[in-house]
């Protein structure tokens, strides 16, 4: 660790102290990411039981496995599905409301801090706050108004529930994404949408021609964040639904709306240890891929620019 | 906060403007229809919110009931949970943003190789999914409590090790950003002096932090006071420490159904973080903002 010291700046008597300042961050990010990390890669490649010290290399064994299992596959599936749902709701949804809090009317700013609220609830508290309006207030309208659709709840319906989880997502992550795309709106100069105002040009036309285009960086930003907070949604999904209603996929029993970490965790809590780990460095490769693809795009904004 | 312009000018606009404004209360009534039926329905006793789940509720004093039975709970310790979460997130809070300044000031100053390599690090490691770490980490912790003859698993300790862990690299990531931009000169100025470079840190450089520090406190408080995985796997599902998920989970598993109490402990459980919301309003917003586009 000697070179920490630095041989091009002022400060470089000081090594101690440089070891000292990075000593804790250094230290723990060692002992709780690092080390966990390579024992998890490790563990996705041989039979670990999670509590014998005895584990033996298994080569590809649990991959192969995961491959043909109609329970992940499924799960993997869904997970894309959702995730895809998602990215449509919450930019639509929050590109709506980032109009209406920078539009003209009053208490905007209300409204825009009531919107963000959603947000600063954790997953497992607005899932249970969720399960019971979808099962129990929006039935009880349904059976007391005589509204057939909403008799049954949407959360026992395979083909409905990850639907209903996106918009419960949507519910909750709008509000944020609002907030970027305000910062994003409001750091357009407001002489661009004047002269296109002065040129006869309706809102419609601004909208579309002026504003959308110079929020590309946002929608950007807001696609890469949902795409990844979908692909590790976990607590909303535990209890909201907590992976049901059963369906079938290739001939096979599965959980209709169990996500992929949702499908990991209870891999785990059945013993399955090693498998659970294949399935989680599954899950890391597919967000790997993803943050590549999002580096490279950064990088050619930054070319462009 | 300036509003941007779009619309022409106001008087044409009138009509649209009440129209938008209709608009813009029944979605925020949509909204807020959640946490409304939360409180509404945290006012009735389980018998009612089975007959009629969506009436007011027939007395308020029975919310006052409803907590008490939350806190009086013999299955569940909530007040012990509660106490648990504001120690394990404020002492989280303290460790983090210390070091993680502290680590950042120093990947800033001292450009080696060694500190790019480490920040790159730092950085790279946010893409790893907690999936990945949990199960290994948890054997792990157990391990090396064994060896040090500390326990790590169940204890305030080990959990807020592992926040710093798991909270330092983004939080390191922020505050490399905001230090590149603080001018060296002041700094240097007291080096001649002869000023300890500790001192530097602390007397000079930290006070400059705290916008940025309101930033990395807001990301990292709401995360850790909601968090769930990372306290079930350290601290476990009856251990002694306890957080509020945990506990709000534990009421939703022993009283199946029993929608009076699962509700008025998700309600206590929001209490906390929208009372703080209510009068910290301006810095969370301005937190999430910087916090995203980083």
């Amino acid at each position: 660790m000697q070179e920490l010291s630095g041989e091009r700046t002022p400060m470089k008597k000081n090594s101690a102290v440089n070891i000292v300042f990075l000593a804790p961050c250094v230290l723990t990010f060692i002992m709780i990411i690092i080390i966990p990390f390579f024992f998890g890669l490790y563990y996705s490649v041989t039979d670990w039981n999670g509590v014998s010290d005895d584990v033996a290399f298994v080569g590809l064994k649990n991959f192969r496995g995961l491959a043909s299992s109609p329970d992940f596959i499924y799960s993997f599936l869904i997970t894309i599905a959702y995730t895809l749902i998602n990215i449509v709701f919450i930019n639509i949804v929050s590109f709506i409301l980032s109009l209406i809090v920078t539009s003209k009317i009053r208490r905007r700013n209300f409204y825009r801090s009531g919107f963000f609220v959603p947000y600063l609830i954790g997953g497992i508290v607005l899932g249970y706050i969720w399960q019971f309006i979808l099962n129990n207030i929006l039935v009880k309208i349904g059976t007391t108004y005589s509204i057939a659709f909403l008799e049954t709840s949407f959360l026992s319906m395979p083909n409905t529930v990850i639907w209903t989880m996106a918009v419960v997502n949507t519910w909750q992550y709008a509000g944020y994404i609002m907030l970027i795309f305000v910062a994003a709106i409001q750091s357009i100069p407001s002489s661009l949408m004047e002269a296109a105002n002065v040129d006869g040009a309706n809102y419609f036309h601004r909208v579309i021609h002026i504003l959308i285009p110079m929020m590309a960086n946002a929608f950007t930003i807001s696609i890469f964040l949902t795409l990844t907070t979908s692909f590790k949604q976990f607590d909303m999904n535990m209890t909201l639904t907590n992976g049901g209603p059963a369906t079938r996929f290739m001939d096979a029993p599965v959980k209709a709306s169990q996500l992929l970490a949702m499908n990991i965790f209870n891999t785990a809590t059945a013993n399955r240890m090693a498998e659970a780990q294949a399935k989680a460095v599954v899950l890391f490769i597919a967000l790997l891929i993803v943050s590549l693809i999002q580096v490279s795009v950064n990088k050619k904004k930054e070319v462009e620019m | 906060m300036k509003p941007l312009h779009i619309g022409k000018n106001n008087r044409y606009l009138k009509p649209d403007l009440l129209l938008l404004e209709l608009l813009t209360i029944l979605l925020f009534l949509l909204f807020m229809f959640p946490f409304i039926m939360v409180v509404l329905n945290s006012a009735k006793t389980s018998r009612e919110i089975i007959f009629n789940a969506i009436a007011l509720p027939t007395s308020w004093k029975q919310l006052g009931v409803n907590v008490g039975l939350i806190f009086s709970n013999p299955t569940v310790d909530y007040m012990g949970a509660f106490i648990d979460s504001i120690v394990i997130t404020v002492l989280s809070l303290l460790v983090i943003s210390i070091f993680s300044s502290m680590a950042a000031w120093i990947l800033v100053r001292n450009k080696t190789l060694w500190s790019t390599i480490l920040f790159m690090a730092f950085v790279s490691a946010m893409v790893i999914p907690f999936q990945v770490l949990m199960y290994p980490l948890v054997r792990w912790m157990r391990v090396i409590g064994e060896f040090l003859n500390f326990r790590l698993l169940g204890t305030v300790g080990g959990i807020v090790f592992a926040y710093l862990g798991f909270g330092s690299p983004l939080s390191i990531f922020i505050f490399h950003g905001f230090i590149k931009n603080i001018p060296l000169e002041i700094e240097e100025s007291a080096t001649i002096d002869g000023c300890p470079k500790s001192t530097i840190f602390f007397r000079i450089v930290f006070p400059l932090l705290q916008p940025i520090m309101i930033t990395v406190l807001i990301l990292n408080g709401i995360w850790i006071w909601n968090d769930y995985l990372l306290p079930l796997l350290v601290l476990g599902s009856n251990g002694r420490v306890q957080t509020i998920p945990i506990a709000v989970t534990a009421f939703a598993g022993a009283y199946l159904k029993q929608w009076d109490l699962i509700l008025t402990s998700t309600l206590i459980a929001m209490l906390p973080i929208i009372v703080l919301y209510i009068f910290a309003q301006r810095y969370i917003i301005k937190g999430m903002v910087e916090g995203s586009i980083k």
